[in-house]
């Protein structure tokens, strides 16, 4: 029980240093290296002056957005009426539960849902209305997207309001706010942290889902997660598909940064 | 009042929208029609169907292999690094330490994905059971020493101060009064990992060569096919399974709460 005797210690420090930081070193290496494996720059230089790169990362980057904002916009009252709820622990893992349920199996529901003789289609047809083209859309992109999503950002907000102290709320009764004041003065503010953990939580694999671009999006929204899949299985360029690789890296530490935790004191562990 | 009745008909409205989809897949796999349009009546023949179907009983075994597999083994080690975090005294080298922990944690899927294919390129291994097996060990392990660290900071000094007054050695206190405690922490951990692994797409589907295959990247294969009502009666007895495993976490996580105490 020595604790100087790292020896114990040893299938988590080789779990670090084989499957944290050398796969990182090497995808690094990867971006950083040509096909005779000299080092050079040239693929951030490609990537920077393709047109097709940059188009690319910036619809990746405004579909996460998107996805980000209708997520939180649903998520957000959601999370609130929870709170509000008596046994909101139990509402809280029905919540959870379709988390459980595998991705592949949701967009999966959603392909026979929207396809072309579909239910919807079905359903808008027996109404008179002309099927239209609902899979393979942006739209249906976005739709599949913050389904799945949803439920990361409700748990980190519910758990943000949860911690609130009831004695505020009162306190700002008593004071006389109203409802909609006490929600945007004190509830709102207080529960930051949560949005904003709900955020990276959502807007990061957002920029990197690469099925659903393809069974729901059909390809027509490419994001940085597919063509990372595209450039390491289907065109086999590592060395571009990991300078994306290194760019979504990038994305996701600046998000980290600007959706990390306020200053406040106070947070329960 | 009117206030807390908007409040339920939203949540109702948000509740069926996340189930909508659920629960379409699994009436579904009871219909006797071919596609999941339109209604031909009651069967349970895409069960026959799914239970003959001798791959895809293979595919479902090999998921949970991998996943059993993986989740204990990620237990074990998440544990032990879990305990090295907790024993190190120096706060910063502890906080640096966590920091490293999480980076699988919040890496996009495909980053750790493609990282790991070039590793086991790098090293030479043969894509397949061992490499998805690794990769699914690799990334349930911060998980498992998020859920256990806490229950050991919990931990009051005491009792082990006082295991250690009484004689007790280095390894009976582990294993008399620090695994007990925090065996919940484990427990929980090991459903964490356990999901993470079930739920798992992209990762495997880097990793996983061609001879190896899991129930999601089988199912990513058909449906970019065509659907078929095979994968309905799959996705209903999935989300039985699903069902169970979260009540059994459920009730390890909230032991009755306000027992004697």
């Amino acid at each position: 029980m020595k604790k100087s005797s790292l020896t114990y210690y040893i299938s988590y420090i080789l779990w670090l240093l084989l499957f944290v930081i050398l796969p990182l070193v090497l995808l690094l290496l990867q971006a950083l290296t040509n096909q005779q494996g000299n080092f050079t720059l040239d693929n951030f230089l490609n990537y920077l002056s393709s047109g097709t790169y940059l188009r690319m990362t910036l619809n990746s980057i405004f579909y996460a957005f998107l996805i980000t904002l209708i997520t939180l916009i649903i998520s957000y009252p959601m999370a609130y009426f929870l709170t509000q709820l008596k046994n909101h622990q139990f509402w809280m893992l029905l919540v959870i539960l379709p988390t459980w349920i595998n991705l592949l199996l949701k967009a999966y529901a959603f392909i026979g849902l929207l396809s072309q003789n579909g239910t919807i289609n079905s359903t808008l047809s027996f109404f008179g209305i002309v099927p239209y083209q609902l899979l393979f859309t942006n739209e249906s992109f976005l739709l599949v997207s913050s389904y799945i999503e949803i439920p990361f950002m409700i748990l980190p907000i519910y758990n943000s309001l949860i911690e609130i102290d009831s004695n505020l709320i009162q306190a700002s009764q008593d004071l006389g706010a109203n409802t909609w004041q006490t929600i945007k003065n004190v509830i709102f503010p207080l529960s930051l942290n949560g949005v904003r953990t709900g955020i990276q939580v959502v807007f990061i694999p957002s920029l990197s889902l690469f099925m659903i671009t393809r069974l729901i999006g059909g390809n027509r929204v490419i994001t940085l997660g597919t063509a990372i899949e595209e450039h390491f299985l289907t065109t086999q360029n590592w060395h571009m598909g990991s300078t994306i690789g290194v760019v979504l890296v990038i994305a996701m530490l600046v998000t980290t940064y600007f959706t990390r935790e306020g200053n406040k004191k106070g947070r329960k562990k | 009042m009117k206030k807390l009745a908007i409040g339920k008909i939203y949540l109702i409205f948000v509740f069926i929208l996340l189930y909508l989809p659920i629960f379409y897949l699994i009436v579904y796999s009871f219909n006797s029609g071919q596609s999941m349009n339109g209604w031909a009546g009651f069967t349970f023949n895409h069960y026959h169907e799914l239970f003959s179907d001798a791959r895809m009983i293979e595919i479902v075994l090999n998921t949970l292999i991998v996943a059993v597999l993986s989740s204990l083994i990620s237990t074990i080690i998440g544990t032990i690094g879990a305990y090295w975090i907790y024993q190190t005294k120096n706060k910063k080298i502890a906080n640096r330490i966590l920091s490293l922990n999480s980076v699988l944690l919040v890496s996009p899927d495909v980053i750790i994905g493609a990282s790991f294919l070039i590793l086991f390129t790098v090293v030479g291994m043969q894509l397949g059971f061992l490499s998805v097996l690794l990769s699914h060990v690799a990334f349930s392990i911060p998980i498992v020493v998020l859920m256990v660290l806490p229950k050991l900071k919990e931990m009051p000094k005491t009792i082990i101060e006082a295991s250690d007054d009484l004689g007790a050695t280095g390894y009976q206190t582990l294993s008399n009064i620090i695994l007990p405690y925090i065996q919940p922490g484990i427990l929980a951990g090991f459903f964490m990992a356990l999901t993470y692994s079930l739920d798992d797409f992209a990762v495997t589907f880097f990793v996983t060569g061609n001879g190896f295959s899991t129930m999601a990247v089988e199912i990513y294969s058909r449906a970019r096919r065509g659907t078929s009502l095979e994968i309905n009666a799959l996705s209903a007895i999935m989300f039985l399974v699903s069902l169970f495993l979260v009540l059994i976490y459920y009730f390890i996580s909230n032991p009755k709460k306000g027992g004697k105490k």
